[in-house]
């Protein structure tokens, strides 16, 4: 009889149900769990973090810390917050996913709707790219901005991720245009529409769930990049990654956890709400590019 | 309108060829219907003339002009694709009209223009959907309507019907056909549906591994196939092929057939008989349009019903002689060519 099946199966299944809730509760609190230690600290008094427990809730909120870590908090010698090297990360990470983002597009719309000889080399080439480490660039990439004349600016900074970014915007992009029907393509230049014409008026318009993706990554990749950071730049330029680690490692006397950790996630915040904001278009693009890839 | 001239056009990719020398007269507000199995180069033909591929050897003419290094803007054609080809983000009037756009052509125009094709193709209240909004046969009809802007001198169509449905694809399949009267505009039309080439056009080009094997009108294509694989590939259900060797029997030339262990001997036309002494031993190849015995395809009498060709069909012209012999003989009706040539007379 079907309900005596559904009987004997309604027993397994519920407790399979409990045993998979339970799982993921338990990762999304071991996720969460730094998270919720760092906000609260933030929000503590000192006196609260050496008497208290370190998973308990402050005893009375303050946003003490937070003011110190955007505004007076040193970094070395210097002690004006990370508010200006907030603004040096702005400065230079939203150029650079623009630049990056446009110049992906365009040579994934090459790579796929322009084929040329060579144009497959090209594109494992620029693959390659995506696996070169950080590292080995580093001493070629300054004698490079030293010959342009770049080193040590915001400039040169944008120039190297860029470069760097390059190979993976490329990548997203190409992978995102190959399931574009190269028909469009055809159906424009019959119009009468030109090589730049059809990338502004027909790819482009096309690509907004890639673009997410992109800006994403890139975002991510360069607000929270640390070593090009402190290798290319210096002083009053230096990124909000490098402050941090700076701020974090200036002790006069006491370590202020509560200022450390609203640093930390000030320093954070951006790329939280760049997920926050696009987080559903990222997976929606991702899989959209990956399909026929 | 205008005329179409291919001669003697090629294309390789590196090594490969993948059009062997297309020689093509086609006259002004002519149907055109290149078929033939996947893999023939029709589509790669209808490219070259569109100028989306180059062309690796011989002309192509539009309206007596030759276009071989003008670029697709310039040759004043129309395309029609499998996939339509729409542009998503634009409404279907934008889309119509971007050809017009491009060209700078004023805004009163386009929309008049627009205006003129929507009522044509009766999509007006589709104007300001996005083509994601429609179905796959208002998605067709905007294509075309996207073609018939321009006004130009040579409709190409690349397989358009063959993403829709069967009802669909009937009902457009007429549709295209009375725009064609109605137009009088010269098309050239790529398809692998047979049943598309023989109620389309007014000439049908079958091709096959980079050549055009035969040239002509759906009926000289249907009844007087100039090969073995024209003959297979035209019909539906297809051509019964019998191999039977030429024989003589009292001077007369035929075929041998094998009832059981019961021999038929099959005379050739009287009037074939010369120069088919050749021939003995050989195997040949009979053709039997399906369905004709019962009466299905009306000939009238005296046509063939029944003919012969050299069992290994190679492409070169060559080859395409063959015999013909009566399949019955109570039912005499036949014809031959000579061996030597192409040339067939019939009885």
């Amino acid at each position: 009889m079907a309900d005596g099946y559904h009987a004997r199966t309604a027993g397994p299944q519920k407790f399979g149900r409990i045993a998979m809730y339970a799982l993921l509760i338990l990762f999304a609190m071991y996720y969460l769990l730094p998270l919720f230690v760092m906000v609260t600290t933030s929000l503590k008094t000192l006196d609260d973090i050496r008497t208290g427990n370190l998973i308990a809730l402050p005893a009375q909120i303050t946003i003490d810390a937070w003011v110190k870590a955007w505004s007076t908090a040193c970094t070395g010698v210097e002690c004006g917050g990370l508010k200006n090297n907030f603004m040096n990360s702005a400065t230079f990470v939203l150029p650079a996913v623009a630049i990056s983002t446009l110049i992906g597009a365009f040579n994934g719309y090459v790579l796929t709707m322009w084929r040329f000889r060579g144009s497959d080399i090209l594109f494992t080439a620029l693959l390659i790219g995506c696996f070169i480490p950080f590292q080995v660039i580093l001493l070629p990439m300054a004698q490079t901005l030293g010959y342009l004349g770049i080193a040590n600016s915001i400039a040169g900074l944008i120039f190297v991720h860029v470069v760097y970014g390059l190979a993976f915007t490329t990548l997203f992009f190409r992978n995102f245009y190959v399931s574009v029907p190269t028909e469009l393509t055809k159906a424009a230049r019959i119009d009468g529409a030109g090589f730049f014409t059809i990338f502004w008026r027909i790819i482009l318009p096309l690509s907004p769930p890639i673009i997410v993706v992109c800006v994403i990554w890139q975002f991510t990749q360069i607000w929270n990049d640390f070593l090009f950071g402190v290798v290319f730049s210096s002083g009053e330029r230096q990124p909000i990654t490098v402050a941090l680690n700076n701020l974090v490692n200036t002790s006069t006397g006491v370590k202020e956890y509560n200022v450390d950790m609203a640093a930390a996630i000030i320093a954070g915040l951006p790329t939280l709400f760049v997920y926050i904001v696009a987080g559903k278009y990222f997976l929606r693009g991702l899989t959209a590019g990956a399909v026929k890839g | 309108m205008s005329s179409l001239s291919i001669r003697n056009v090629t294309k390789r990719f590196g090594a490969l060829e993948v059009l062997k020398g297309i020689d093509l007269e086609i006259e002004d507000g002519e149907f055109i219907i290149l078929v033939g199995p996947s893999g023939c180069g029709k589509s790669t033909l209808l490219n070259m003339i569109a100028g989306l591929d180059s062309i690796s050897g011989g002309e192509i003419a539009i309206g007596g002009r030759i276009v071989n290094d003008l670029s697709p803007k310039d040759r004043d054609i129309a395309m029609v694709f499998q996939s339509y080809a729409l542009y998503p983000n634009m409404s279907v009037r934008e889309n119509i009209s971007f050809g017009l756009k491009i060209r700078k052509v004023g805004k009163e125009k386009r929309d008049e223009v627009v205006n003129r094709v929507a009522k044509t193709l009766q999509i007006e209240p589709l104007l300001d959907r996005l083509p994601s909004q429609l179905s796959g046969g208002q998605r067709q009809r905007v294509a075309m309507g996207r073609a018939l802007a321009r006004d130009p001198a040579l409709f190409l169509f690349d397989e358009p019907l063959s993403n829709l449905d069967a009802k669909l694809r009937v009902e457009m399949r007429a549709e295209i056909r009375l725009l064609h009267g109605r137009l009088g505009s010269t098309i050239v039309y790529v398809t692998h549906d047979q049943i598309e080439a023989m109620t389309l056009g007014d000439r049908i080009a079958v091709m096959k591994a980079g050549n055009v094997h035969q040239f002509g009108s759906p009926q000289q294509v249907y009844d007087d196939p100039a090969d073995l694989f024209v003959a297979s590939f035209i019909g539906s259900p297809s051509m019964n092929f019998v191999r039977a060797p030429v024989a003589s029997s009292d001077g007369v030339i035929g075929i041998e057939l094998f009832n059981g262990n019961e021999k038929l001997f099959f005379a050739a036309p009287k009037a074939a008989q010369k120069g088919l002494s050749e021939w003995i031993g050989q195997e040949s190849c009979h053709g039997h349009p399906t369905g004709a015995n019962h009466g299905r395809v009306i000939r009238e009498p005296g046509s063939s019903e029944s003919r012969a060709m050299p069992c290994q069909s190679r492409s070169s012209a060559a080859d395409r002689s063959g015999h013909a012999y009566p399949d019955s003989p109570e039912r005499y009706a036949g014809y031959l060519s000579h061996p030597s040539g192409n040339t067939r007379t019939r009885r």
